[in-house]
């Protein structure tokens, strides 16, 4: 009896819930895989997907998008070894499932906890609420590639946002393999975007990309790179999560500012009259 | 004060003529939002109206004043005195201009008529089971017929509430247009009571109302419920005067009653005239305070700008 | 016709000094390496004072001033004191309130009544309201013990001299942080009036400091190492070079940008106090209000009669004197921004919107603009895209709130919309939708401190107001 050979996977990008090659041909090799390097038009491409799908996840209830990280979180679960085998220890792989399960928990509650009745001086009804603030562009961080990359996709999308995210150069696997839990989760094509490759190359064409709301640099090591990306997104004013000052606990409790970081506050008045 | 001429005018006679023409019509005009309203009005009342601008706006207030004294101890004898203070409100100054019209109860008609005669004070008579307007109608044109015997030439009736909050707004319409037919020469002024009506939205609905039905006026109030006279309810009843012209070129007086008792409070009103329907009804014909002791604060503060001192109320007559 | 006499208010409840140095550790001194320039009052062109202009070394004098105060004094100081001195200025604006009108309409050109009626009692709230949370904050939701960043650096516009420097500098104190800023170069008297109420409050020395002067600086205040908070509120444009220059810093920045609002005229709308909403949206200040409705959206079926009433209103609009009581529209603050209103004006009326204004006589000496309506407009227009921030309303047409929602936000900026519809369940759709951070449903301008204020997109980041106000000088 010979040994069973293998069906190797193929890495590639996630993009509108599709998984497709890099339009530029390329790839490049991590662990005897060939993973997707992909180029500044699958980062465009990766936006309109983004862009079209704000309209459905934020619009949907929180209740919905709740139910959703949740399944995540289920379908995570179910996965555990995969993880595991691409070396992810095990204990990460937990926290990142547990992850989804707090963030799915904040959906119906971030509007209550963050938002509220305002006493104004008059007859006026005031409320303001917590909206998603569109379309973000994250650089995950590198030092924890399953657990780090869940601990910044969560907190935008829980919220409505959408995201392209530039996973790690040098760990993408676990990135993609993760892109295949979302695939099957539920999630609407397009909220998440998966991008491989070189964030250098890449993360300067979201960072200036004029239908990009806010721009999370925290998987950004190279300070002149922080620096040139922060100034591009000065160009329409997005927000800007800078990357951390020291090293992340990333098995810490988050806490809100993430969530909050990507979030518009709306205020709404109407007179009080009959 | 000639009304505009439109080409596209509205031909809102019809509407008249059932319940649901008229509830569909009244439903369909704008709201009024209480807090915008209000604010307005207030913004109104913070004009600052000093020297020649006062001078010239007492002297017309003064022209504009109903004078007015609906009590039940009315007497012959106070009706008299009191159409002879509308005639020369201040004895010392025979520039000062007399008031726009004496205001009774239809037995007292003949006694200010004795006075008035020949002159251009108009009298006014409330009628129609005046306050309550809770009467039949045989009565009510009785009563202003009668009013209009004995020399009113302005009746003052009252509408319906109770008709008009329940919807029967036919009920009210049909009224209206009894009386008016009963005033024959008389100009009928339709006192809505707004402080019955509860909200803005039905002072409009009211207004228009009365207007379709033929009063020659609008009036805020009978003066004998808690809340009578607002800036705001003269504001919406103000905005209605003008759009129904607008719609129908047919012009519509305005008259708050009850609740202006100082200079300071009249010359926020016609400020609001001003600018709210312009010059065309800064006039007696379309524009009266229903008031009492309002007249004899116009008239000290008439003096106090003449003479540059402070009058007293033992310097003006207490009628 | 009822011609109303002048009522002016008197300028002899403010004593201007001719010449105002910086007001840096509790003292007004003289410039070291900077000049000086004059503050006009832009209804008369008539010199108001000579300012000092801080050079770099004058604003690194304040920026330590204000970093000795935060360490040693400010820094420490439990919240309830630092509440008491809020207070206390607060209650000193309320009792000074008619000489800071009259100082602001002197040097802004906005109509008294606004001053004092708008402007001052919000700036006195502002105070009294953040003047709460200064022994509050582990209640404000921002962690059991949210602390200050350290010293602010606030850049504030003309539009709103004091009230901007009340949402600065109330609840950068309130939380804890000392600052320096710096007003805009037309409009520095009121800002060095509340410089001397700092001094009348015992405000320890350093907390407060202010420095006059123009772009650079502006420029010098943000780009110095040594603040840790940017605040600026003003046009986009340098809000865009102030986000770059502070890339790269741990320096937290909220910006408060320019805009170009939608104000949606649905043809259910109580049309009375629409057109007051109109005309409260684009005229009030002037039009220098960065959330001002000037973009005006009438559903068509009620387009006519909408606009007559618009024009019928806009004509009992009274342009002049600001100190007068009874004027409704003052002067325009600058020359420079008469030049900018006049030339988007000019622009609108080249692409074909047919332009009114109702008849008024402007004065001759200052500057001065008609408030002025564009019809005919589309969102094609340079009109309809960029801020003129002047007294001129763009009026453009939808059919379906679909339509209205999407010419809405069709729009970089996103700062404040308005809704005028009697139906509630539309006013709620249409809320969700409008990418603004304030959205005034039958009404428009309204403003208080409780009420955060901001915007989406590029009007800006950060939220000014509220508990929400707190986040941007709290290390969260």
């Amino acid at each position: 009896m010979s040994e069973r050979v293998a069906v190797r996977k193929t890495y590639k990008l996630f993009i509108g819930g599709k998984f497709p090659r890099s339009e530029s041909g390329r790839s490049y090799l991590v662990e005897q895989s060939n993973v997707a390097l992909a180029s500044r038009k699958d980062a465009r491409d990766a936006v309109v997907a983004a862009r079209a799908a704000v309209k459905g996840w934020s619009g949907a209830t929180a209740y919905n998008r709740g139910q959703i990280l949740y399944r995540i979180a289920e379908m995570l679960e179910g996965r555990r070894g995969q993880f595991v085998a691409l070396g992810v220890p095990a204990d990460e792989v937990d926290a990142a499932i547990d992850r989804w399960v707090w963030y799915a928990g904040w959906s119906d509650k971030l509007a209550q906890v963050y938002g509220g009745a305002n006493p104004v001086a008059g007859p006026y009804f005031n409320l303001s609420a917590p909206e998603p603030t569109g379309v973000v562009a994250v650089v995950a961080p590198a030092d924890s590639a399953l657990l780090g990359l869940v601990s910044v996709i969560a907190p935008a999308i829980v919220s409505g946002n959408t995201v392209v995210v530039l996973a790690a150069e040098e760990r993408p696997l676990a990135a993609i393999t993760l892109a295949e839990v979302l695939a099957t989760s539920d999630l609407p094509g397009g909220v998440v975007n998966l991008l491989t490759g070189r964030a250098a190359e890449t993360a300067p064409w979201l960072a200036s990309h004029a239908d990009v709301n806010a721009l999370d640099l925290t998987g950004v090591t190279d300070p002149a790179l922080a620096k040139s990306l922060e100034e591009a997104a000065a160009g329409t004013l997005k927000r800007v999560l800078r990357p951390p000052a020291g090293p992340v606990d990333w098995t810490a409790d988050p806490g809100t500012g993430r969530m909050t970081a990507l979030l518009e506050t709306k205020t709404v008045w109407h007179p009080k009259g009959v | 004060m000639t009304a505009t001429t439109t080409s596209d005018r509205s031909d809102l006679s019809e509407l008249g003529r059932s319940e649901a023409t008229l509830r569909a019509f009244l439903h369909g005009l704008p709201g009024v939002d209480q807090v915008g309203a209000e604010q307005r009005a207030a913004q109104l009342g913070t004009r600052s109206i000093k020297t020649t601008a006062k001078a010239w706006a007492i002297d017309l207030a003064i022209r504009m004043v109903d004078l007015t004294t609906l009590e039940g101890a009315d007497t012959p004898g106070k009706v008299r005195a009191l159409s002879a203070k509308a005639l020369r409100p201040d004895p010392a100054d025979p520039s000062c201009p007399h008031v726009g019209a004496v205001c009774v109860y239809p037995s007292m008609v003949p006694y200010a008529a004795e006075v008035l005669r020949g002159s251009k004070v108009h009298l006014a008579s409330v009628a129609t089971a005046f306050p309550s307007g809770q009467a039949p109608l045989a009565v009510k044109t009785a009563d202003t017929r009668a009013a209009v015997a004995a020399g009113a030439d302005e009746i003052d009736m009252v509408i319906n509430r109770g008709a008009f909050l329940s919807g029967r707004y036919k009920a009210v319409y049909d009224e209206i247009v009894e009386v008016k037919a009963a005033c024959g020469d008389a100009h009928l002024k339709v006192i809505l009571e707004t402080g019955e009506l509860a909200t803005y939205d039905n002072v409009r609905r009211a207004s228009w109302l009365a207007m379709l039905a033929g009063g020659d006026f609008i009036k805020t109030s009978t003066g004998k419920v808690p809340v009578a006279a607002t800036p705001p309810v003269t504001l919406v009843m103000l905005e209605a005067v003008r759009d129904f012209r607008t719609a129908t070129g047919r012009q519509v007086g305005v008259k708050p009653a009850g609740g202006i008792r100082t200079t300071k409070d009249a010359i926020k009103y016609l400020v609001m005239v001003n600018e709210t329907v312009g010059a065309d009804w800064l006039d007696p014909d379309w524009f009266r305070f229903g008031a009492s002791t309002l007249l004899n604060d116009l008239l000290m503060q008439r003096t106090k700008l003449k003479t540059g001192t402070y009058s007293g109320p033992d310097y003006f007559t207490l009628d | 016709m009822f011609e109303y006499a002048p009522a002016p208010e008197s300028r002899s409840v403010v004593e201007i000094r001719s010449s105002y140095g910086l007001f840096i550790n509790g003292e007004f001194v003289d410039p070291g390496d900077g000049g000086t320039f004059k503050s006009i009052n832009p209804a008369s062109e008539e010199v108001l004072a000579e300012i000092a202009e801080a050079g770099p070394a004058d604003v690194d004098r304040a920026v330590r001033a204000a970093r000795a105060a935060y360490e040693q004094v400010w820094g420490p100081m439990p919240g309830r004191d630092r509440a008491k001195y809020l207070y206390r200025i607060a209650r000193i604006i309320q009792e000074r309130s008619r000489e800071l009108a009259v100082l602001e309409s002197l040097d802004n050109g906005k109509p008294i009544k606004e001053s004092r009626d708008v402007d001052l009692p919000l700036v006195a709230a502002h105070f009294f309201y953040y003047a709460g949370w200064a022994d509050k904050l582990p209640y404000a939701g921002f962690g059991a013990d949210p602390r200050p960043l350290g010293v602010a650096a606030q850049v504030i516009p003309w539009n709103f001299p004091l009230l901007m420097l009340a949402w600065k500098i109330a609840p950068a104190l309130a939380a804890g942080n000392t600052v320096v800023l710096k007003p805009a170069e037309t409009t520095p008297l009121t800002a060095l009036l509340f410089a001397e109420i700092c001094q009348q409050a015992d405000l320890p020395p350093g907390v407060v400091n202010i420095v006059t002067g123009a772009g650079d600086t502006g420029r010098a205040l943000v780009e110095h190492d040594g603040v840790d908070k940017v605040a600026f509120t003003g046009s986009t444009e340098v809000g865009r070079a102030i986000a770059r220059s502070v890339a790269g810093t741990r320096k937290k920045l909220t910006l408060e940008l320019g805009g170009k609002a939608a104000n949606i005229v649905f043809d259910d709308a109580p049309v009375d106090q629409a057109v007051e909403g109109i005309v409260n949206g684009i005229f009030f200040n002037q039009g220098h209000v960065c959330c001002a409705g000037s973009r005006l959206l009438i559903q068509e079926s009620v387009y006519e009669p909408v606009l007559e009433s618009l024009k019928r209103r806009m004509a009992r609009l009274r342009v002049g004197d600001p100190l007068d009581k009874n004027t409704d529209i003052g002067a325009i603050n600058s020359a420079a921004q008469l030049d900018r209103i006049r030339e988007l004006s000019d622009i609108g009326s080249a692409e074909g919107a047919e332009r009114w204004s109702p008849e008024c006589t402007l004065p001759e000496r200052g500057f001065w603009f008609a408030p002025t309506i564009f019809t005919g407009v589309t969102q094609a227009h340079r009109i309809a895209r960029e801020e003129i921030f002047g007294p001129v309303l763009s009026v453009l047409t939808f059919r379906t709130p679909a339509e209205a929602v999407e010419k809405a936000n069709n729009t970089p900026y996103g700062l404040s919309a308005g809704i005028w519809t009697e139906k509630g369940s539309r006013i709620l759709w249409m809320a969700d939708r409008l990418r603004a951070g304030v959205v005034w449903a039958n009404t428009f301008n309204k403003f208080d401190p409780t009420s955060p204020f901001g915007g989406y997109k590029e009007s800006g980041y950060g939220r000014e107001g509220g508990r929400h106000g707190l986040e941007a000088y709290l290390n969260v």
